[in-house]
C-alpha cells in the first residue's frame, strides 16, 4: 500500500484550477500560432490576432495569410482533437470503471481507422464534399467496431463487463492493425502518405476540419457532460449504479455511441493519436479528483493543451519532422508509466 | 408491500432460484436464510433487475416492478449489496450523495429538495461526519460498507433489501448497524427484506422468515415458526440447535 491523503481537501468548485487551465490553454494557443517556419515576431502575432477580430488593417497582408490562413486552422483542429480524445478517455474511463479503458484500447480508435484507410485506399468520397467519404467511413467503422466488441463481449458474459470489453478491445486492435498494414502494403500508390497518415498528421487540417470538429464536441460532448452524475455512478460500481436507479442500459448505449462518433470524426481529420484519452484523464484526476463534474471539464483543457505541445514538438522544436503520433507515444507512453507507478498500487 | 410470484431464475439449465412466492408487508422483516448456494443473493438480484426471471414481483400487490423506471425503482427499493469496492478516490460524502440520484434524474440542474439534509443525516446515522472528507481508498471493509448503507439511508426507500449487511463488520457496529435498520423500520410504509447468514440475528431482529434451499422454498411464516431446531437440521444438515447451544456455553 502506497500512502494516500486520508482526507481529501478539495472544494466543491474552483474557479482557481479552471482559471489557470483556461489561461495555460490560451498562451499555449498563441505560442502554437506564433511558433513556426515564417518568421514572425510574438507581437506581430498577437496584433494580426487582434486586429483580425476587430476587422481593422494589418501591417503585413502576407504574415495574415500565414497565421489565419495556414497556421490557424491546423492550431484549431490540434486544440479541438486533443480535447475531444481526452474527454472519451476521462469517460470511457469512468463507464467501465477502468483506468486503462480509452478508444485506442476499447478498438474503437483502430476500427476507425481502418474505415478511413479504406476511404482513402479505394478514394471512396461524398459528392459535394471531398473529405466527406473518409469521415463517414471513420464513424460507421468506429461504430461498427463498437457494436462487434459489445456483441462479442457479451456472448461471452451477459453482464458486459469490464475486463471482458478491454480485453477484446486489445485483441481487435491487434487484429485491425495487421489488416491496415495489408491494405497498405497492396494500395502502394498510396503507401506514403496513409502510412504517414496512420501515425496521426494534421498537415491536410483545414477550416472546414475545424468546423467539423467543433460540432462533433458540442454535441457529443454535451451528451458526455450531461451524464456527469451516471458517469460517477458507473465509476463507484455498475452494480450500485444500478441499485441507486440508473438506467444502466440505455445510460451506457449513449455515451457509447457519442464516444463512438467523437472518436471516428477525430480519426478521420488526424489520424490515430494514442496515449492522449489514456494519460490525459489522469493528470485531471490529479488536478481535481475523480468526480466527473469537475473531471470531464479539466480533461478538456488538458488534453487540449498536451495535443498543442505535442504538435509544436513534432512541427519545429525537433531537428526532425515526425508524426504527432509518434511525439504523443513517446512522451505520453513515459508519463503513463510514471502515472502508473505513482497511483497504481492502490487502485 | 412487496410480493414475488413464482419467480424462477435460470442459469443455463440451471434454476438458482425456483418457483419461489414471498410477501412483504409493512412494518415486517423479513430474513432469508439458507446454506450457501440456496438462491438468495440471486433472489436479490432479480429484485434489483439485474438477472432475467419468470414470474413477477408485484408493488403494493398490483404493478409489477418490471413496469418501473430505474429511478422510480430506486425511490421505492433501496439495495445494499453484500460487498462493494470504489475504485477511484471518491470522497465518503460523494459516495453517500449519490444516493439522491433516483430524485435528481431527469432534472438538468438536479434541484433536489431535502436531498442535503437526507445526505447529514444519513452521515450521522451511520457515524460517518468526521469522515465525510475521507478518500474511498484509505476505508477499511467495515466503514466501506457503512458508506454504502449511509448511501442507501439517502436514497430514502420505503423497503430495504440488504444482501448479508453486516458481512465485514466488527460486533459493535453488527449491533449498531441492526438497531439502526430497527430504528428505521419503525417509521410506518417501511419494510425490511435481508439476507444474514447468522441465524441468531436472524431470529433476534427478524419478525418473518423464507427458509431457502437450493432455491426452492423450504417453510416461511413467523421467524419463530420457521426456523425452529428441525427445520434448519433438514436444511442445514446439523444439528443447528445444538451447536447454537455448544457456541454460548463457551462463554458460560
Amino acid at each position: 500500500m502506497t500512502k494516500h491523503a486520508r482526507y481529501l481537501k478539495r472544494d466543491r468548485f474552483s474557479p482557481v484550477t479552471y482559471a489557470l487551465l483556461a489561461a495555460a490553454l490560451f498562451l499555449t494557443f498563441v505560442v502554437c500560432l506564433f511558433i513556426g517556419r515564417a518568421d514572425i515576431s510574438f507581437r506581430e502575432t498577437v496584433s494580426i490576432l487582434w486586429n483580425s477580430l476587430w476587422g481593422l488593417a494589418v501591417e503585413s497582408a502576407n504574415h495574415r495569410n500565414i497565421i489565419l490562413g495556414v497556421r490557424m486552422p491546423g492550431v484549431l483542429c490540434v486544440m479541438l482533437v486533443g480535447a475531444s480524445l481526452s474527454l472519451c478517455g476521462a469517460a470511457m474511463q469512468g463507464l467501465l470503471r477502468n483506468p486503462l479503458a480509452d478508444g485506442s484500447t476499447m478498438g474503437v480508435s483502430s476500427g476507425a481507422a481502418l474505415g478511413a484507410v479504406i476511404a482513402m485506399a479505394t478514394g471512396f468520397t461524398l459528392p459535394g464534399f471531398a473529405f466527406g467519404g473518409v469521415t463517414v467511413m471513420a464513424m460507421a467503422f468506429a461504430f461498427g467496431s463498437l457494436l462487434l466488441i459489445l456483441l462479442i463481449a457479451y456472448s461471452l458474459d451477459r453482464s458486459l463487463s469490464t475486463n471482458s470489453i478491454i480485453l477484446i478491445g486489445v485483441i481487435f486492435t491487434m487484429f485491425i492493425s495487421a489488416v491496415i498494414s495489408i491494405i497498405i502494403t497492396f494500395a502502394s500508390r498510396h503507401t506514403q502518405s496513409l502510412s504517414f497518415w496512420t501515425l496521426g498528421s494534421f498537415s491536410g487540417a483545414n477550416y472546414q476540419h475545424a468546423l467539423l470538429l467543433l460540432a462533433a464536441l458540442v454535441i457529443c460532448g454535451g451528451v458526455i457532460l450531461r451524464f456527469s452524475a451516471e458517469l460517477n455512478a458507473f465509476a463507484i460500481g455498475e452494480e450500485n449504479a444500478r441499485h441507486i436507479g440508473v438506467n444502466v442500459k440505455r445510460v451506457k448505449l449513449i455515451i457509447l455511441i457519442a464516444v463512438s462518433v467523437l472518436i471516428g470524426i477525430c480519426i478521420s481529420v488526424s489520424g490515430t493519436i494514442g496515449f492522449v484519452g489514456l494519460v490525459m484523464p489522469h493528470i485531471a484526476r490529479m488536478l481535481v479528483g475523480p468526480n466527473h463534474r469537475r473531471l470531464l471539464p479539466a480533461s478538456l483543457f488538458s488534453g487540449a493543451i498536451f495535443l498543442l505541445w505535442a504538435d509544436l514538438l513534432s512541427r519545429r522544436l525537433l531537428p526532425v519532422k515526425l508524426p504527432i503520433g509518434v511525439v504523443t507515444s513517446i512522451v505520453g507512453g513515459i508519463a503513463f508509466i510514471i502515472i502508473f507507478c505513482r497511483t497504481g498500487k492502490t487502485r | 408491500m412487496l410480493q414475488g410470484n413464482h419467480i424462477t431464475v435460470r442459469y443455463g439449465r440451471f434454476a438458482a432460484v425456483n418457483d419461489l412466492s414471498f410477501r412483504l408487508e409493512e412494518g415486517q422483516w423479513l430474513m432469508l436464510a439458507g446454506p450457501n448456494g440456496a438462491g438468495k443473493s440471486t433472489l436479490i438480484e432479480a429484485i434489483a433487475q439485474g438477472v432475467p426471471y419468470s414470474g413477477s414481483f408485484l408493488w403494493q400487490g398490483r404493478q409489477d416492478i418490471r413496469t418501473l423506471k430505474p429511478a422510480q425503482l430506486a425511490r421505492r427499493i433501496g439495495i445494499l449489496s453484500q460487498k462493494n469496492t470504489v475504485g477511484y478516490a471518491y470522497t465518503v460524502e460523494e459516495v453517500v450523495g449519490l444516493g439522491r440520484y433516483a430524485y435528481k434524474a431527469g432534472f438538468l440542474s438536479g434541484n433536489d429538495g431535502g436531498g442535503q439534509e437526507s445526505v447529514e443525516r444519513a452521515l450521522q446515522m451511520t457515524g460517518l461526519t468526521d469522515l465525510r472528507r475521507a478518500s474511498m481508498l484509505t476505508l477499511s471493509g467495515g466503514e466501506t460498507q457503512r458508506v454504502f448503507l449511509a448511501q442507501v439511508f439517502a436514497q430514502d426507500p420505503q423497503v430495504l433489501i440488504l444482501d448479508e449487511p453486516v458481512n465485514h463488520l466488527d460486533l459493535k457496529y453488527q449491533q449498531h448497524i441492526f438497531s439502526l435498520i430497527q430504528a428505521w423500520l419503525m417509521q410506518p410504509g417501511r419494510a425490511v427484506l435481508s439476507v444474514v447468514h447468522d441465524l441468531s440475528l436472524a431470529r433476534r431482529y427478524g419478525t418473518h422468515a423464507v427458509l431457502m434451499d437450493h432455491g426452492k422454498c423450504v417453510s416461511q411464516g413467523d421467524a419463530g415458526s420457521v426456523l425452529t431446531p428441525d427445520h434448519l437440521r433438514s436444511v442445514y444438515g446439523m444439528d443447528v440447535h445444538a451447536w447454537m447451544r455448544d457456541m454460548l456455553s463457551q462463554w458460560m
